[in-house]
Parts: C-alpha cells; sequence; structure tokens
C-alpha cells in the first residue's frame, strides 16, 4: 500500500528545495541579459562608468549565482534519490532534456561565468563581452531545457508506454520540443525571470537615488533597468501562458481550478475576480466576477466554453474504469500471457492506465476497486481548487503592480524626473520581493495545479516517490530546512552589505564611500 | 544508424567517457580543495592555490552534473536505484558539495581572516567528502547491492547506511582520495611556484606512491576475497530493458573473467599501478621543467582513466549487480533507455561534446599562467 506520510514528506521535500533553488534561478535568468546590456554599451562606448555598473552589479550576480549553483544540484540529485519510481518511468522521455541541458546550457553557462568574474584583464573588451554574452545565452538556454521537460510533465507528447519495460518510451522528440505548453512556459518564465532581474537593479538604484549618492552611476542603472523591466513585464503578462490551458486535459483542469469554476458556464464565461472556493460542496461562494474576461483570456474567443470541474470529473470516471481494464491487460502482458489478443485489448484502453493507477492509492491490485474507491479516485482527480485559486491571484496583483511600477519609472526615467519623484523610489524600493512573490506562487500554481499527477494523466505523484523510510527523508527534509536557512543567512548577508555599500565595493576610488573615508571608515575596511 | 546492441556499447563507453571527464576536470578541483590546508601556509597562498582554480572550477564541476543527467536519460534505472539506495550517501556527498560554490564566490568578499579559514575549512569538506563517497559506492558496486524489483519494476533497496562500510569498500574510498589528491598536487606543481609548488610536489608524490598500493591491495581483494558476477543465462544483447529475466551466479574472481579472456586488457590495469610512480619521480625532479610538469598532469590524468576503466572492465557487463537478487543485477545490456532515445542522446553528445571541449580548452589558454602571491596581492579585491 501507499504510505501516505512518505508521499507527503517527499512532496514537501521537493516543494521546498525547488522553491528556494527557484529564488535564486529567476535573478541569474534576468541579470545576466542586463549585464550584457551594460558591457555592451561600455565596449560601444567606451565609457568607464558602464564597465563599473557591469563590474558592480556582476558582484551581486555573483553572490546569488553561487547558491543558485549550490542549490541546483539538489535538483540533479532528487529525482534519483526520492522519486525513483518516477526515475524508472519516465526517464527514457524526460531524462533526455536534462542530459540535454547538461550538454548546449550549463557548460557554455558554467565555463563563461568563470571568465565573467576573472578574465577581466586576461581577454580583451570583445572577448569578454562575447563571454557574457554566451553566459546569458547558457543560462537562458538550460532554462528551455528544463521547461521542455516540465512541459512535458504537464502534456506529455511524443512518448508511449511500454508494457515490456514498464515505462514511457520515447517516439517523437520533435513534438516534445514543440509542445506548446512547453514553449508557451518558456517565455513566461524567462520573461519573469527577466522582470526579478529588471527589479533588482531598479529597487536598489532608487536605493542609492534617495540616499543621494552614486547618482551617475543609480540613474544609469535605472534607465537600464527601466526599459528592460518594462519591455520584460508587459511580455509576462501578454504573452502569460494562458493559451497553454487549452492543451491537454490536466492543463484544462487547472484552468478551472485557478478560476474555482466548479459549474461549465455558457462561452464566453466571466473571470471571477474574487471569492471564497469550497471542494466539499463544488461551488464559490460570494464571488465577484468579470463578464466575458475568462473566455478572452482562456480561449482568446467568444463562442468557446472553459469547462468546469464537475464536468471534468463527471468525465474522469469512465476514464478510471477503462484504467482499471487496462491493469489488468497489464498483469497478464507482464506474467507471462502476453498474446497477440491480450496485447491488442491493452492497446485499445493503455492511455487510460494512468487513470486505473489513481486507485492505487485505494487498492493495491487496482481491479478490485469497490464503487466506493472508485468514487475518491474521480474526487483526486483534480487538484484542491482554493490554493491554486488564490496563488494565482497574488500572481496577478504582484504583476499588474510592476507593471504600473515600470510604467512609471520608465516614463519619468524619460522625462528625466526621476530624481525628484522620491515617493516613486519609495514605492520601487519596497516593491523589490514582488517578482519573488509572482514567480513562487506562478510556480505553485503550474505544479500543484497539476495534481494528483506527476505526469499528466500518465503517472500519479503518490506512486512516483522511492521505497524509503519516513524517518530517512524526514532527517533530509529537516537538514535541508536547517542547512538552507544557513545558507539563505550567509547570502542575504552578503548581498545587503554589497548592496549597501554600492560600486564603491569595486575599489575604484571614484565612488561615495571613497570620498569621505572619515564618515565611512567603519563599513569600508571590512570588504573587499 | 547503430543497432541496438551497439549503441548500448557505445553509451556503456560515453558513461564511462563522462565520470572520467568528471573525475580528471573536476577532481583535480577537489584535489585542489583536498590539498589547501596542506600546501597553503598563509592566507595569500590559499588564495594562490583557489585562484589555480577559480575560473574554472563550475565549467568543471557540469561534468558531474552531466555525468548525473546522462545516467538519468541513458539507463534510468541504474539512476533510479543507485540514487535511492545510497540515499544518505547520496544526501551527504550532496550536503558536501553545496559548500564549494559558495566558498569559492565568499570566501574573499570579506577581508576577515576567520571567515575566510572557514570557508576554506568548507572548501576543504566539499572537496574531500564526495570523492570518498564515490570511492565507497563504486566498491559497493563491485561487492554487489541489496535491491529487487517488485512486477511493476518498483526497486526495494534493502541494505543500510553503515552497511556501506566494510574494509573493502573503505580501502576504494582511499583510492579515490588518493587519485584526487594526487591528480590535484600535479596541477598545483603546474599552475604555481615557490613554497606552494614545493609543497604540492612533497605531498602529491607520497600520495602516487599511496595510491598504487592502495589500488593493489583493492585489486588483490577483488581476486581474493570480493565475489563477483557472473551471467549464466544466454544475454539478449538486441532485447529491451528487461533486468529481472536472467540468470546470475556469484563466484569467486568472477571480476577476472573478462580479464582471462582478453589478456590485452591487464594493460589497463597495469598502467594504472605504474602510472602514479612516474608521477612521483616526475614530482621529485629538482628542477622541473615545464615539460617534467606537464607530463606529471598527463601521468596522472592516465592513472585515472586506467583505475576507472580497471572498475569498469572488471564490471563489464555489470552496471550495479543486486547481493539480494543477483537476478535482478542491472547490466549495460538489460538497463538502458529505448533505441530511440540511445540514438538521440548519441546525436546530442556528438554534437556537443567537441564544441564544449573546444570552448572549454580556450579558456584555460587564455587563463594560462603562473599563480604567484605577488599576482594575489596586486589583484586583492577581483581575484577569488
Amino acid at each position: 500500500m501507499i504510505n501516505e506520510t512518505l508521499v507527503e514528506l517527499s512532496r514537501w521535500q521537493f516543494a521546498i528545495t525547488a522553491l528556494f533553488h527557484f529564488l535564486f534561478v529567476p535573478l541569474t535568468l534576468g541579470l545576466t541579459w542586463i549585464l550584457f546590456i551594460m558591457e555592451s554599451v561600455y565596449v560601444m562606448t567606451g565609457r568607464e562608468i558602464y564597465r563599473d555598473m557591469t563590474k558592480f552589479w556582476g558582484k551581486l550576480f555573483g553572490i546569488n549565482f553561487a547558491i543558485g549553483v549550490a542549490t541546483g544540484l539538489t535538483m540533479e540529485f532528487e529525482f534519483g534519490t526520492n522519486w525513483s519510481y518516477y526515475s524508472h518511468y519516465v526517464g527514457d522521455v524526460f531524462g533526455a532534456p536534462l542530459a540535454i541541458e547538461g550538454l548546449m546550457a550549463f557548460f557554455l553557462e558554467s565555463t563563461f561565468v568563470g571568465m565573467f568574474f576573472l578574465g577581466w584583464d586576461r581577454l580583451s573588451k570583445r572577448q569578454h563581452l562575447m563571454g557574457t554574452f554566451l553566459m546569458a545565452l547558457g543560462t537562458n538556454l538550460s532554462a528551455l531545457w528544463i521547461l521542455i521537460a516540465n512541459g512535458w510533465m504537464q502534456n506529455p507528447v511524443g512518448s508511449e508506454f511500454n508494457y515490456m519495460t514498464m515505462r514511457m518510451e520515447l517516439v517523437n522528440f520533435s513534438e516534445i520540443i514543440f509542445n506548446p505548453v512547453a514553449q508557451v512556459k518558456f517565455i513566461h518564465t524567462v520573461a519573469g525571470g527577466y522582470v526579478a532581474g529588471s527589479m533588482f537593479v531598479l529597487s536598489i538604484s532608487s536605493y542609492y537615488l534617495l540616499k543621494g549618492r552614486d547618482v551617475a552611476f543609480a540613474k544609469r542603472s535605472f534607465s537600464v533597468a527601466a526599459g528592460f523591466g518594462l519591455a520584460a513585464i508587459l511580455s509576462v503578462i501578454l504573452l502569460g501562458d494562458e493559451s497553454g490551458y487549452e492543451v491537454g486535459e490536466v492543463q484544462r483542469v487547472k484552468l478551472a481550478a485557478i478560476e474555482a469554476e466548479y459549474h461549465t458556464e455558457p462561452a464566453p464565461a466571466a473571470f471571477t475576480l474574487i471569492g471564497l472556493p469550497d471542494d466539499e460542496a463544488m461551488e464559490t461562494h460570494y464571488s465577484v466576477k468579470i463578464p466575458y474576461a475568462l473566455g478572452i483570456i482562456a480561449t482568446r474567443s467568444l463562442d468557446e466554453e472553459v469547462i468546469g470541474l464537475r464536468d471534468l470529473q463527471k468525465a474522469h470516471e469512465p476514464r478510471i474504469r477503462n484504467g482499471m481494464i487496462a491493469y489488468e491487460y497489464l498483469m497478464k502482458l507482464r506474467n507471462g500471457e502476453d498474446t497477440p489478443e491480450n496485447i491488442v485489448k491493452f492497446n485499445e484502453v493503455k492511455h487510460d492506465l494512468g487513470y486505473g493507477l489513481l486507485l492505487k492509492r485505494y487498492t493495491n491490485n487496482v481491479v478490485d476497486a469497490t464503487e466506493a474507491q472508485i468514487q475518491m479516485a474521480v474526487k483526486d482527480s483534480t487538484p484542491a481548487v482554493a490554493p491554486v485559486f488564490w496563488a494565482f491571484r497574488m500572481m496577478v496583483a504582484s504583476g499588474f503592480i510592476m507593471l504600473l511600477l515600470f510604467a512609471l519609472a520608465f516614463y519619468y526615467n524619460a522625462r528625466r524626473e526621476i530624481e525628484q519623484k522620491r515617493w516613486l523610489l519609495k514605492a520601487i524600493f519596497f516593491a523589490l520581493p514582488l517578482p519573488w512573490v509572482a514567480i513562487e506562487t506562478g510556480w505553485f500554481v503550474a505544479e500543484f495545479g497539476r495534481q494528483p499527477w506527476a505526469i499528466s494523466e500518465i503517472l500519479p505523484t503518490f506512486l512516483s516517490t522511492s521505497d524509503l523510510a519516513v524517518g530517512d527523508v524526514m532527517f533530509s527534509l529537516v537538514a535541508f530546512i536547517v542547512v538552507y536557512s544557513i545558507l539563505f543567512v550567509i547570502e542575504m548577508y552578503l548581498m545587503i552589505k554589497f548592496a549597501r555599500l554600492g560600486p564603491s565595493s569595486l575599489h575604484t576610488g571614484r565612488y561615495h564611500f571613497e570620498q569621505a573615508p572619515e564618515l565611512t571608515s567603519g563599513l569600508r575596511s571590512q570588504n573587499s | 544508424m547503430f543497432d541496438y546492441e551497439t549503441l548500448k556499447f557505445i553509451w556503456w563507453c560515453l558513461i564511462g567517457f563522462l565520470f572520467i571527464g568528471f573525475a580528471i576536470t573536476d577532481g583535480m578541483d577537489m584535489g585542489v580543495g583536498g590539498l589547501l590546508p596542506f600546501v597553503a601556509k598563509s592566507d595569500a597562498e590559499s588564495r594562490v592555490v583557489i585562484n589555480t582554480v577559480g575560473a574554472h572550477w563550475d565549467g568543471n564541476q557540469v561534468w558531474f552534473i552531466t555525468a548525473g543527467a546522462s545516467l538519468f536519460a541513458a539507463w534510468p534505472l541504474v539512476y533510479a536505484t543507485a540514487f535511492s539506495g545510497f540515499y544518505f550517501a547520496m544526501m551527504l556527498t550532496l550536503f558536501s558539495l553545496f559548500l564549494r560554490p559558495l566558498a569559492f564566490d565568499y570566501r574573499s568578499k570579506i577581508d576577515s581572516l576567520k571567515w575566510r579559514t572557514n570557508w576554506d575549512k568548507a572548501l576543504f569538506v566539499g572537496s574531500m567528502v564526495p570523492p570518498l563517497v564515490f570511492g565507497v559506492a563504486f566498491g559497493n558496486l563491485l561487492q554487489g547491492v541489496p535491491f529487487n524489483f517488485d512486477s511493476l519494476m518498483r526497486v526495494t533497496y534493502t541494505g543500510s547506511f553503515f552497511a556501506l562500510f566494510t574494509p573493502f569498500t573503505l580501502l576504494t574510498g582511499i583510492v579515490s582520495v588518493a587519485m584526487m589528491l594526487m591528480h590535484g598536487s600535479t596541477w598545483l606543481v603546474m599552475r604555481t611556484d615557490e613554497d606552494v609548488a614545493q609543497r604540492s610536489a612533497n605531498f602529491g608524490r607520497v600520495i602516487a606512491i599511496v595510491l598504487s598500493v592502495s589500488f593493489i591491495i583493492a585489486g588483490l581483494m577483488v581476486w581474493h576475497n570480493v565475489d563477483g558476477y557472473l551471467v549464466v543465462s544466454a544475454i539478449d544483447t538486441l532485447g529491451q530493458s528487461q533486468p529481472t529475466i536472467k540468470s546470475v551466479v556469484t563466484s569467486s574472481g568472477a571480476w577476472l573473467t573478462n580479464y582471462k579472456e582478453t589478456p590485452l586488457l591487464w594493460l589497463v590495469p597495469i598502467t594504472g599501478i605504474l602510472a602514479p610512480f612516474l608521477v612521483a619521480a616526475l614530482l621529485s625532479v629538482k628542477k622541473k621543467s615545464t615539460s617534467v610538469k606537464v607530463t606529471a598532469f598527463i601521468g596522472s590524468s592516465i592513472t585515472i582513466i586506467s583505475i576507472i576503466l580497471t572498475a569498469g572492465i572488471s564490471m563489464f557487463p555489470f552496471v550495479m549487480p543486486s547481493s539480494s537478487h543477483p537476478s535482478h543485477s542491472l547490466l549495460m545490456w538489460d538497463t538502458v533507455s529505448s533505441e530511440g532515445t540511445l540514438n538521440l542522446m548519441l546525436i546530442v553528445v556528438a554534437i556537443f561534446v567537441p564544441i564544449i571541449l573546444g570552448y572549454t580548452i580556450w579558456c584555460y589558454k587564455k587563463m594560462w599562467r603562473t599563480v604567484t602571491v605577488a599576482e594575489i596581492e596586486q589583484n586583492s579585491h577581483t581575484a577569488y
């Protein structure tokens, strides 16, 4: 039988380690391009201040990058250590993009990151700039491949189950690459990273402007971030990944959960701005709705329906019953009765095998499931609505606040009035956490909204774990929490220290704390 | 392009290539991290040591990441079984590996001796624990690991963390650590000067002898004390990945079968025994010319290749034998990804490995110099 505690702990561990890793990745995605923009200006104009900008923001980038690399290793290990059945079941398909990510992206990014930090005196200007470009390219290619892998979990195209090897196998790799879910996810995620990088530079530059120090440096950094950030936030919102919710059953379920739409409404559906979802009653109480909005956002049309959770669940019931038949024939095939008739019969229903596996939570044999167990599996076939509903709204709210801030920043910066708009600089400074709120809640919507599946309609999450003792995972989970907390404190300590110090940390003799040594000796003596 | 049988063999070679690549590149960084407390006596000297690999450690670490991911892609069941079975060993490795990126990047950010010596310790742990665990793990592969599959191919591991440590596996752990330390010392001899280079040479030649001797003893134990595994049923080398339908027996000395059948293969372990002596001799030369230093480094790389290959050839076609259910042992014939995946990944490797080698070598060339205390003092704010 399934050990529910083990499943819960494994999920918590993966969620915590992935969310933690994803604090650092988006900033890397965005900052690498910002560094490339700054350095390009330096190479083209030869003005030293742009080299200083590249080096200083590069310093902060490095502090973030190191912990990103460290916590990224966990993701590499964890599929095998904690999700070994998953690794076996889909490694043939899922492993390929991961390995390609290593070969095509990680090597590039990691090799040139060393050149970025330590190659200033050893490379020509153009060579160094090319290195910075390759580092940014590698980082973004890495996001591409990981999202192709993730897109396949959401919408598993291009693959087929093989009863002999008892796993999913690759059939058509180009379908996996051009999976529409993967494509929109990639755009949405990297643009989200660009927003994070821009907000980071924008907020910290605002801090210097508010303090009135290193103004020339801060204004130039502010300009780059405002322009890049406005373009990025517009991409995130306009190219949001709603269009990906059209493809695949699980994406449709996710969309209904995001909207707390229990009932199918006639097209075009209204968008539930806010409300209280109730999974027991399958109703949303006190909802405030905007007519037509959901239909337009989700289906990009006025005449297509967005199907509600009740109807989605109803459609899952026959698939679960089919899945029981698929499981029955699978057992026959694996126990030596692999006659041509049995193979034909299995192939007729094997696309529903995953739904049959949902019953494993209640009965190990699947085929002997009672009516009550089937109904429970039907209930299980969609995620809890409220967490997805609220997380989505937090993401969208953060996104629109940032849109407003970037637009204002861009506008006043273009009018050269930004220094006078202290209220805006303050608002931008305090908005620093917003990209992370949006990114983490967005990740949560995508992955929690996929439940109960690890691989949509193919492999339930609860079956995917390793066969470990509860105590083992408890121990490692606690260790992760403790060690990650320590790493986070160290990282934040350095980040805040260097952000406050600003470009003076470059020791060029040109910046604020180097001008008035008697005021700042305390801060200065400690740093390199 | 290739038939399934050939593809399977190519992937056995490629996985070996990636792990050897990891051992030669990232293993060098680990050796350097492990040598740090012994060859550097001041902060400036520590920075000299660290900056010899400062620009490269991250790229080098990707060999490890890629080897792991390729294991996932090409031998998913091996990845699943090894990583979940060796759970605590893997966690120990992982937590130690956290320390390296942070130590490299954060150490010199703050000019405090306490801060820096603490990161030096972290770097030492992060550099020595992983090769030790990998060595112990390899020893366990040779001994066989207790695991089995149910009818749905769900793996159950029945061993414990402490059972991983036996005299034999500790010895293979020492071989692995010594390999990295010797390799790191030949690197430091090439890239540093004066006291640091001298201490590295002194340390390296002792470690080289330790390595050769422990490798010989491990070999003798494989001959007499550690039972090998043998497939006694026919193997369908063209067949699908089904690792539970064969018959396997254990017998003393079975790991020498391949060497007995193809005596030419004896050259591999013999090279593994002799090459460290060459390294030790070269490191003992008083006034080392560039070619002596480079030859020592190449000798050390050849040692690594030979030792890893020796283990691989001994076990071939086994990758991960099961001690509790020998017939569930994982072979490179019956534990692989589908033909389509292997083909695809081979194309990717064929395209990207030459590109990777190209730009990696370019970067090494650009950063090539003898790192000196004077240089570090001059670039105190930009160096690691």
